[in-house]
This record gives structure tokens, C-alpha cells and sequence, in this order.
């Protein structure tokens, strides 16, 4: 019975299901490396947004325009480029081999991509949280100064907590992003999923099993990204979606009644 | 309706660029261009090599119109496969696993594949000497096959061109790379990046994985193509022009015995 499931797999399916099947364990491994490289430089760049996003909204210059000038050169140039420059590019010049660094991170293909994702993903989600942050209601603002809020505590009590839940949906976008802009550490001989799909179209020499089954995974990590995303939005934006202020049962015989 | 016209206008786009390809007679070679010296490509965009001009010779050989279609070498076959164009001229290794998807003309030449190393590295060519050792090479070769077969033990750094293996061979990022010795000898060995490497072992081959040299690669069922090839290698094996290419890029004859 199973024999004869797999002569008809062999003989009729147009990709070859068997081998995806034979090779699937190195698809999963490839699936935990991408997630890893995406959750870890979605953290990094978490991190470094806040901090980069406050100051974008600095009306100091100084303050202000570096940071302008590093979210607009990772904003501005694709994030392939920026990998090359980070795995091939440094590794040009002897300084940076000979320093500490080299050894222990940039020699090493995944540190690289990290890097690279960590700082462009850390680029796009200040400029989105800058945008959240300068949108606070000024009632909310105002109110928290005439309570006596000092300045750091309306940012950390008022300002920030809400610009994060408004920056949600938007952020939602930027981890799917990541997500797949994470297939360029295959480029850099790291076997992510992507990275495997194509290790096994080179192997047997085929067009398609490799990247349909890598698309396949891609996007059930993408259904399951979205659909967290929904929850969290569900739960933290819930103030702010509109909502009836008495719940009315409707009476029998209208149920079906629409104005 | 604007819906229906457009259907009108894309299948009649399509219906052109059908009949243009069903009249282009003209064979369309595939070739890799990142792979010194058997092709690469000058800053100008056109191509060189021997690959590149032995194909072009068997074209002229053959009397037919040659276009040569540049591709990456991990979608060489499927490319073909798809149409994309008729032939493979690519120092493609004549081996049982490609022979599964596509055809082979004889070989067009033979030559051993070696590890690079650094001098001094002590790297041992054996099972034992390989172990946790990152060996690079260009992902979907014969050299892939070789490696994962007989020293499975190795940890493999797989990159898309050989341009690339030498790239972060000559940066330490890998401890050798794997591939056919010239390509090695002439690609990285001789150039400035090269200095301070050296072959390191033996010839490396393996029947399964290597075949019986370099072929090229037709559809299957297009056999009067295969057969057109094999009596224009014979031919340019005859009358002298295969070794006069062969001396513009090599020491000794690379066609092998």
C-alpha cells in the first residue's frame, strides 16, 4: 500500500514529492535558522529603534541628524547591498581581518547577516516609531503636564506606551519584511530556508522542489506571524477601536433588519 | 470590457512572442561566464574562455548560428529544461545523476579535481584530516557530490560561483576549497589573491560523482542535436582547431586520455 502510494508519487506528481520528503528534516533545520536570524536582529533592532526613534524627534540637530542620516542610508540603499558589504566588503581590507572581531563574528557568515538585518530592520521600525511618537494625541500630552509629569516620565508613561500600540499594524508589515528579506543569507552561503531549497535544487539538479517547498514553509510562518499579530492588536489597540456604548439585543422580528 | 481587451492584447503578445521563438532556428548556447578560465565575463559584457570558444567553434562547425545565453550555475539545467536555451557548454561533468534530466554529448575535456589550501595550513586530505574543516565550494557540482560521499564528515560552505569560493578562500573564511584543478590553478593559484595557496592531496576522483570528463548537455529527445555536437568535437579534434584553443589557455592538452 505505502509502496504503491509512492510508485504513483514517483511516476505521476510533476515535482518530486519523495525526495522533498526524503530531505524535509533539513527544511526544518533551514526553517529554525531563518526564524533564528529574523527573531534575534528583530530584537536587536527592536532595541535600538526606541532610543534612535526618541532622538529622530529631537529638535536638536546634533542630536537629531545622525540618526537621520543612519535610517536614511539603510532606508535608502537594499539590504542585499548592505550584506555583501558587511561579508564581502570588510573582509577586503587587513585591518578588520587582523582585528578581534574577525575571528570570532566577521568571519562568520550568520553574525554578518545579523548584523545587517539587525540595523536595517532597526532603521525602518525608528523611523515608524518616530512617526507613532510625533502622532500622540496633544490631549494626552497635555494632560500629563498639567498632572506634573516630568518630561522622561510623560515619554515613558504616556508617549511610548501608547505610540507602541498604535505602531502595531505598521510593525506587523516590517516583521514580515524581515521575514523575507531574511533569504538573503542564503546569498552568503548560509543554509536558511531558502538556502536549503536551493541546496536541493543543485543536488538533484531540479527548477522547483527546492523553492516550493521553502515558499511553503515561508508562508506558513507568515500565517502564523499575521495571525499573532492580530491577536496582540486585538488586545492592545482595543481602546481604540469603535465600539457601541450600550449593547442592545435586538428584538426578535428585526434581527434581519438592516437601515 | 477594458478587462476583456486587455485579455485581447496580452494574448496576442504572447501569440507573437510564440511564433518569434518557434522561428528562432539559431541554437542558443548556455554558459556560466563566472568560472576563469573557462568563461568569464570582461567589464565590456562579453564573454571569454575556453568553454566560450569551443562552443563557438563547434557552431561554426556545425554551420549554425550561435547565441550564447549566460546562467547562473545552479539553474543550468532547468534552464535548459525550460527552454530557455539548447545546449550546455559549461565544463558540465558528465555524471549518472545529471543523465537522469538531461543528455550528454562525449566529453569535450577531462581534468582532475584538488583541494586548495594554505601553505602551511597541515591540512590532511583523509577522513580524520577533513572532520569539522569548512571546505567551500560552488553548490551543485560534481565536487558537492564528491565531498558529501566520501568525506561526509567535512562541513560544507556552499556558494553560488567559484569567483566566490576563492573570494573567501583567500580571506580565511574557509579552510580549502574543492574543485577541478584548473579551474583552481588558473582561476586563483596564478592570479594575486592566490599567493601563499597550494594544491593540497592528490587528484580527487570519484566515477559516481566526477563522470567521465566535461560533455554538453542537450534535452532529452533532441538526439540529432547530441549527435550534431559529437561529430563537431570529433571534427575540431581533427582538423586542429580544438588544439589551437587549447594552447591559447592551457599547458597540454586538456581532452585528456
Amino acid at each position: 500500500m505505502g509502496e504503491s502510494v509512492i510508485q504513483f508519487l514517483e511516476t505521476w506528481s510533476p515535482i518530486d514529492v519523495v525526495l522533498i520528503a526524503q530531505n524535509f528534516d533539513r527544511f526544518l533545520l533551514g526553517a529554525w535558522v531563518t526564524l533564528q536570524l529574523t527573531v534575534i536582529s528583530l530584537i536587536i533592532g527592536g532595541a535600538l529603534a526606541v532610543p534612535l526613534a526618541i532622538a529622530r524627534t529631537s529638535k536638536n540637530p546634533i542630536i537629531n541628524g545622525p540618526v537621520w542620516m543612519f535610517t536614511y542610508t539603510f532606508r535608502g540603499t537594499p539590504l542585499l547591498v548592505q550584506t555583501y558589504l558587511i561579508y564581502y566588503g570588510l573582509g577586503q581590507f587587513e585591518a578588520v581581518r587582523e582585528s578581534v572581531l574577525w575571528g570570532p563574528v566577521l568571519s562568520q557568515a550568520w553574525w554578518c547577516a545579523l548584523i545587517a538585518f539587525s540595523l536595517n530592520t532597526a532603521a525602518y521600525t525608528a523611523e515608524l516609531l518616530r512617526g507613532s511618537i510625533v502622532n500622540t494625541s496633544r490631549g494626552e500630552v497635555e494632560a500629563a503636564k498639567a498632572c506634573g509629569f516630568s518630561s522622561w516620565m510623560r515619554l515613558k508613561r504616556i508617549v511610548l506606551p501608547s505610540a507602541f500600540r498604535r505602531a502595531l499594524p505598521a510593525y506587523s508589515n516590517e516583521v514580515i519584511f524581515m521575514l523575507h528579506g531574511s533569504v538573503v543569507a542564503s546569498t552568503i552561503t548560509i543554509q536558511d530556508l531558502l538556502g536549503v531549497g536551493r541546496w536541493l535544487n543543485g543536488r538533484y539538479y531540479l527548477a522547483y522542489e527546492g523553492f516550493i517547498t521553502a515558499a511553503v514553509l515561508y508562508f506558513i510562518i507568515v500565517l502564523m506571524v499575521s495571525r499573532g499579530f492580530r491577536f496582540w492588536e486585538k488586545h492592545w489597540l482595543q481602546h481604540l477601536y469603535p465600539h457601541d456604548a450600550v449593547k442592545v439585543k435586538p428584538k426578535k422580528g428585526l434581527a434581519n433588519f438592516r437601515i | 470590457m477594458k478587462l476583456n481587451k486587455l485579455f485581447t492584447t496580452l494574448s496576442l503578445v504572447v501569440l507573437v512572442l510564440g511564433i518569434g521563438n518557434a522561428q528562432a532556428a539559431d541554437l542558443r548556447i548556455g554558459v556560466e561566464g563566472a568560472y576563469p578560465p573557462f568563461s568569464w565575463k570582461e567589464s565590456d559584457g562579453t564573454l571569454k574562455g575556453f568553454d566560450i570558444e569551443i562552443a563557438e567553434a563547434l557552431c561554426a562547425q556545425m554551420k549554425r548560428k550561435c547565441t550564447m545565453v549566460e546562467q547562473d550555475w545552479d539553474g543550468m539545467i532547468p534552464a535548459l529544461m525550460a527552454k530557455k536555451y539548447d545546449a550546455i557548454v559549461a565544463s558540465m561533468s558528465i555524471t549518472e545523476e545529471r543523465k537522469k534530466r538531461v543528455n550528454f554529448t562525449g566529453k569535450y575535456y577531462n581534468t582532475p579535481a584538488k583541494f586548495v589550501a594554505k601553505d602551511g595550513s597541515g591540512l590532511e586530505v583523509s577522513k580524520a584530516g577533513l572532520k569539522g574543516k569548512r571546505i567551500g565550494l560552488q553548490r551543485g557540482t560534481t565536487h558537492q557530490c564528491f565531498m558529501e560521499k566520501m568525506y561526509p564528515d567535512a562541513e560544507l560552505v556552499l556558494y553560488a560561483s567559484q569567483e566566490e569560493v576563492f573570494q573567501d578562500l583567500a580571506i580565511g573564511r574557509i579552510d580549502a576549497q574543492f574543485s577541478d584543478s584548473i579551474a583552481a590553478d588558473d582561476g586563483f593559484l596564478k592570479t594575486d589573491a592566490g599567493k601563499g595557496f597550494s594544491f593540497v592531496g592528490g587528484d580527487m576522483h570519484d566515477m559516481e560523482c566526477h563522470g567521465e570528463g566535461a560533455g554538453i548537455a542537450v534535452r532529452k529527445g533532441d538526439d540529432k542535436l547530441r549527435m550534431e555536437f559529437n561529430e563537431a568535437i570529433k571534427a575540431i579534434r581533427d582538423n586542429g582547431v580544438y588544439q589551437k584553443i587549447n594552447a591559447k589557455y592551457f599547458e597540454f592538452d586538456i581532452f585528456g586520455g
